[in-house]
């Protein structure tokens, strides 16, 4: 999974020219690595998230379902989108992730997902 | 698998001979099959299998192609002039028979130009007969994903320009090695799966068994062939016995040995019997070796743990892994004691790659446990199910932390 992580505050201290550029230029990057991946047979999903102004926290306690609407004051930095992919080796994951364009001006975070398979020991 | 299905997989690789045979042009030749035996697997559904599957299919798959070629008439002419005479005419002394096309798909989809993942996709679907959709569902990847890997595997066959030939004699002992790890991967991806929805992978080990079983038929006196054969026997056997029924894992130790099955282990320890006294010796023909001392031991406790060191000594000189190190050192311990284990695992903790391995920590643990040194062997315990990305290895070493604490 490589996760992509964005500060909203510092995106929002960019001029907006700065910014405008940045974002076209993410879409098409993105596009590419896209394409990319699924050329190659890699990619399992890929996903941007939407604001985290739109987010809703959702918690059950005792059978009741309550949910609140986001941002949340607590969190600096927000789950920006991810992909999922399936491939060879970290290695390989680590260079998928620095063709993402957020890992120039943010972070990008690598880590396995778990599987259901496994060897008795 | 239903009587249809098993008609389809057992042809798959002989309708695929034939027209390679015919028209050259592998790729498109795949194609043209596997929309056949999806054509086929509707309509015999429906109406029974036909006398001649195998002429069926063949006449199907052919007209999909030339129907395929007709669309593209310019590009018709461009391919039929480049073609080798030795595909359009097969020579009066060729071989007609299907049955060594098999070998010579295998080696094509185990092409060493392929990463292993595609050369396992493509194998499947080429020599298996399984369909793009089986295949994904069995790696836990959308069916697109899977449709490109093995697109892109069958251009990049065709850009290194393999041919529809048996390795010169000189590459074949490599060839064959690289197929035999191929159906090893296929095997290991079926067995460790241990729930939900893996009842599709639990069919690869099924698939991995045929494919060295046909293999074996066509080079009977290859002992790593035979070897590889009785390892997945033999591992296979055990394979009730190795889950609960909620998917978490047994270890060898506590696992119920009347549910290994006993003809499959048989057959097994058969195999391994007959090839150690007459083949040259090779990795796969020790795994197995091992793992017949174990099928012979009625409980844990009579395992003979000497000879299995006396095996993993020798499996140590052939193919030198830490995996196999980690192994050994287990049987070091069972058989002179968990210091003499724990001693070789000191060494092994150097190496940077395998200190950050679960399965080393899982295997100090466990002899730490073994020397009666609980607080050290939950730490390892924790650390190993900390470090593992596989969720049922992480409850098992997680439970067996708990139950030193």
């Amino acid at each position: 999974m490589l996760m992509i992580w964005s500060n909203p505050e510092n995106w929002d201290a960019l001029p907006p020219a700065d910014r405008a550029a940045l974002a076209g230029d993410a879409v098409a990057e993105h596009a590419a690595i896209d394409a990319d991946l699924l050329r190659s047979g890699e990619l399992v999903i890929s996903a941007a998230l939407a604001d985290p102004i739109t987010s809703r926290a959702v918690r059950v306690r005792d059978g009741v379902v309550t949910s609140t609407d986001g941002p949340y004051a607590e969190a600096k930095e927000y789950l920006a989108g991810y992909y999922l992919v399936d491939c060879e080796s970290v290695d390989r994951a680590v260079e998928i992730a620095a063709r993402i364009p957020d890992a120039r001006w943010e972070r990008v975070e690598v880590r396995a997902a778990m599987d259901v398979a496994g060897l008795e020991m | 698998m239903d009587s249809v299905e098993a008609v389809l997989r057992e042809q798959a690789p002989h309708v695929l001979g034939a027209l390679v045979r015919h028209h050259g042009r592998f790729d498109a030749c795949e194609d043209a099959v596997q929309e056949a035996l999806l054509a086929a697997a509707v309509q015999w559904g429906e109406h029974g299998v036909p006398e001649s599957p195998r002429g069926w299919l063949i006449t199907v798959a052919s007209r999909r192609l030339t129907d395929q070629w007709r669309s593209d008439t310019a590009r018709h002419v461009r391919e039929a002039a480049a073609l080798p005479h030795k595909q359009m005419a097969p020579a009066a002394d060729a071989v007609p028979s299907g049955e060594d096309d098999t070998l010579v798909l295998l080696f094509l989809c185990c092409h060493p130009s392929l990463s292993p993942p595609s050369q396992v996709a493509l194998t499947l679907r080429v020599v298996g007969g399984l369909t793009t959709a089986q295949i994904a569902r069995a790696f836990l990847v959308p069916e697109a994903t899977m449709a490109q890997r093995i697109s892109r595997a069958k251009q990049q066959i065709k850009a290194a320009g393999a041919r529809f030939d048996l390795p010169p004699q000189d590459a074949w002992r490599q060839r064959l090695d690289v197929v035999l790890h191929v159906l090893y991967l296929v095997f290991n991806e079926g067995y460790v799966a241990t729930s939900g929805p893996d009842v599709h992978r639990a069919e690869l080990t099924d698939e991995a068994i045929r494919l060295v079983r046909q293999i074996r038929r066509l080079l009977p006196d290859d002992g790593e062939v035979a070897g590889l054969l009785a390892l997945m026997l033999l591992t296979d056997a055990r394979r009730l016995a190795r889950t609960q029924s909620d998917g978490s894992l047994i270890p060898l130790a506590e696992q119920d040995r009347r549910q290994w099955n006993q003809d499959v282990l048989r057959e097994g320890v058969g195999i391994v019997t007959e090839t150690l006294t007459r083949s040259r010796i090779g990795p796969y023909q020790l795994q197995a070796a091992i793992a017949a001392v174990h099928a012979e031991a009625r409980r844990a406790e009579d395992t003979d743990w000497p000879q299995i060191v006396a095996l993993y000594d020798v499996l140590t000189q052939f193919s030198p892994n830490p995996v196999v190190t980690l192994n050994r050192a287990v049987a070091v311990a069972m058989a002179h004691g968990a210091q003499a284990g724990l001693d070789l695992i000191e060494e092994l903790a150097g190496d940077r790659h395998l200190a950050d391995h679960h399965r080393l920590h899982a295997v100090r643990a466990h002899l730490l446990e073994l020397a009666g040194r609980p607080e050290p062997a939950r730490a390892a315990f924790e650390e190993a199910a900390r470090r593992t990305t596989s969720t049922p290895e992480q409850r098992y070493l997680r439970a067996r932390a708990d139950r030193l604490s």
